[in-house]
């Protein structure tokens, strides 16, 4: 058995999607306890959604990436331009493979622990986590495995998405194209100029998914700027969009089976971003990147405890 | 001297015919951009991306991840100040092979300050990955096509457009990183670029009717900006080297210049000729007799670093010119 080959299975029972989304939520909440803080949030809002996409929706080949953690590959640039992609971490690209773009990258640790979850990377790679010269950075990039690209200004993936969907169209390629947005991005005008081209070029071969946890980093979405009504504001631009409760598997899977013919299909995934962890709800909004003090720090060791994990 | 008319378009329609895997992307300006009719050539392979380039350039990003080659077609304008953060995120950081073709460069327009790329070749110079080349006649709009194809990584044109002069011998094709020797001596050395190099080609043959040796080369290549043949020159020019651009003073070749000098430690006087700010609507001509990057503004230059009143005038300036632009 190689490496990218170990414990890699295509077919995950509900339960088994759920036991991995909730692995997520505890070793981030891990994360976040030993180092005092970490985009924890995120991790209780998507750990379905990510689960679902790796387990039951996108259509992957197994892992190509390095089973191990590697030191950071350098930047690219002509003289380094065969570094060890991060997409290689959800299969070698082949034209009926589903391919994966990450826009919200500061979900990185959560990206790294699905793909630990479901054979694609060593578990013990999460040790480099947000260390030194390691590739396992907290904000991804093209190197960070899961990533296929630099996402960190915001509204910039959905278009090299939709660019790749399109492409992939033109050449008559049968995958898709999945991009995972954070409902905040949606206030970037490029996200908007996005939906619109891809509509007009009828890309029925593209996914938007937003995890919709209705906060950003100064508070509720709602009171920073509004966004709703969003599903009339996709369909407007051009797209088919439904939501679903993005923390029930087998809604989440049921909305991005939806029917979209000559039009992308977006996912409004309405989540919270304390499910799992309650004791985060009482400093909702203020959730984007959580900070556990000394004080608190007992009361969420108690709750890692009740998840399974050991202190 | 021959003027020649809409090169580009002819020549991106005979260079997509060689390579399936080049699209035209353009926001809704191809018509004044010459692709007009390679739109009707090859209706497939162009993109109309509408009035949104932060999105155009982040596309253009993921059609080239699948191995097609965009060259995105707008003003200059819009390639650098509107869409630097998708430039440098989507394209540049990952050294993409986008080929950036950009118009109007500079004073070329006379649609005033928000269509003048004043400060492109600055901007750009500092993006890393990024190679720029800086259009000075036919022949070169010929040769940069191929060229740009053949960079790993992104590359910005700044493009002339419809009546360009044919200053070089069409089978001299431009060179990466090479400059152009259109003049050999050792009293001053005259850098140009662009539609400056016209003006530096009349102002030289005044010069040298004075009796001064003068060393003229064209730059078209101005980043990477490590050819040795102007380091050489730098270095045997008498009374020093003047500079003269289609672009700010700050930024632009000139700057490129001052740091070839200063980085090989040499003494060399330099003088920058460019723009000093912002600039108005208006025509090319006008343009650039009022913001100084004209032969007259070169002579004077020269003068100056010579110690020298050579009494060239105005009428002693060869009055062939080539055709304003009037459209914006």
């Amino acid at each position: 058995m190689t490496d990218s080959t170990r414990s890699f299975k295509t077919r995950y029972t509900k339960a088994e999607t759920q036991k991995i989304a909730n692995s997520i939520r505890r070793q981030i909440l891990g994360i976040a306890i030993r180092s005092g803080g970490c985009y924890l949030s995120q991790a209780c809002s998507s750990a379905e959604i990510i689960a679902a996409l790796y387990t039951k929706i996108m259509n992957l080949g197994p892992s190509a990436g390095n089973w191990d953690a590697i030191p950071f590959p350098g930047v690219p640039g002509p003289d380094n331009m065969d570094y060890q992609h991060g997409s290689l971490y959800n299969g070698a690209p082949a034209p009926d493979k589903d391919r994966f773009f990450v826009s919200c990258c500061h979900y990185a640790s959560v990206i790294y622990c699905a793909l630990a979850a479901t054979g694609r990377i060593n578990p013990a790679a999460l040790d480099k986590f947000n260390v030194d010269g390691w590739n396992m950075e907290m904000i991804g990039a093209e190197h960070s495995p899961g990533f296929e690209n630099t996402a960190g200004s915001l509204g910039q993936t959905v278009s090299i998405a939709a660019g790749t969907a399109h492409a992939r169209k033109i050449k008559g390629e049968t995958g898709l194209v999945y991009c995972l947005l954070g409902d905040g991005e949606l206030q970037e005008g490029q996200t908007w100029e996005c939906i619109q081209t891809a509509g007009h070029y009828k890309l029925d071969n593209f996914v938007v998914v937003i995890d919709a946890n209705g906060q950003q980093v100064e508070g509720a979405i709602k009171d920073q700027m509004t966004e709703e009504p969003l599903v009339d504001r996709f369909e407007s631009f051009g797209a088919k969009c439904v939501t679903c409760n993005g923390h029930d598997i087998d809604d989440i899977v049921k909305a991005c089976r939806t029917g979209h013919k000559n039009r992308p299909l977006v996912v409004i995934c309405r989540t919270h971003g304390y499910t799992g962890v309650p004791l985060l709800k009482k400093k909702w909004p203020l959730l984007h990147f959580v900070r556990i003090s000394a004080e608190e720090r007992p009361e969420y060791e108690k709750v890692y405890e009740e998840l399974g994990g050991k202190c | 001297m021959k003027i020649e008319v809409n090169t580009h378009e002819r020549c991106m329609i005979d260079f997509a015919a060689k390579h399936p895997e080049v699209l035209v992307m353009s926001a809704d300006l191809g018509s004044s951009c010459e692709v007009k009719k390679f739109r009707a050539t090859y209706p497939d392979r162009y993109l109309t991306m509408g009035i949104a380039e932060q999105n155009m350039c982040s596309w253009a990003a993921g059609m080239c991840r699948e191995g097609f080659r965009p060259f995105i077609h707008t003003f200059s304008v819009f390639l650098y100040r509107r869409i630097l953060d998708q430039l440098e995120m989507s394209v540049a950081y990952p050294n993409l092979p986008v080929v950036f073709v950009g118009f109007v460069p500079g004073i070329t327009t006379p649609g005033g300050v928000s269509h003048q790329s004043i400060n492109d070749v600055g901007v750009l110079r500092t993006v890393p990955n990024m190679t720029i080349f800086d259009i000075g006649d036919a022949t070169e709009i010929e040769g940069v096509l191929n060229l740009a194809y053949e960079v790993n990584g992104p590359v910005y044109i700044r493009m002339l457009r419809k009546e360009v002069p044919r200053l070089f011998p069409a089978d001299e094709p431009m060179q990466f990183n090479r400059a152009r020797v259109l003049s050999e001596g050792d009293d001053i050395l005259i850098l140009s670029s662009s539609i400056c190099t016209e003006e530096a080609i009349r102002a030289t043959g005044a010069l040298k009717a004075k009796g001064l040796s003068v060393q003229h080369m064209h730059v078209s290549t101005l980043k990477p900006f490590t050819d040795p043949a102007i380091l050489d020159a730098l270095k045997k020019c008498r009374y020093g080297c003047v500079t003269i651009e289609n672009h700010y003073q700050i930024g632009g070749l000139g700057t490129a210049v001052a740091d070839m000098i200063a980085e090989n430690g040499l003494g060399t006087k330099l003088v920058k000729i460019g723009v000093p700010g912002y600039t108005h609507g208006a025509s090319k001509m006008y343009l650039m007799k009022k913001y100084g990057i004209d032969a007259m503004s070169l002579v004077n230059a020269v003068e100056s670093l010579a110690g020298k009143d050579l009494g060239i005038t105005e009428d002693f300036l060869e009055e062939e010119r080539f055709v304003d632009f009037l459209e914006v």
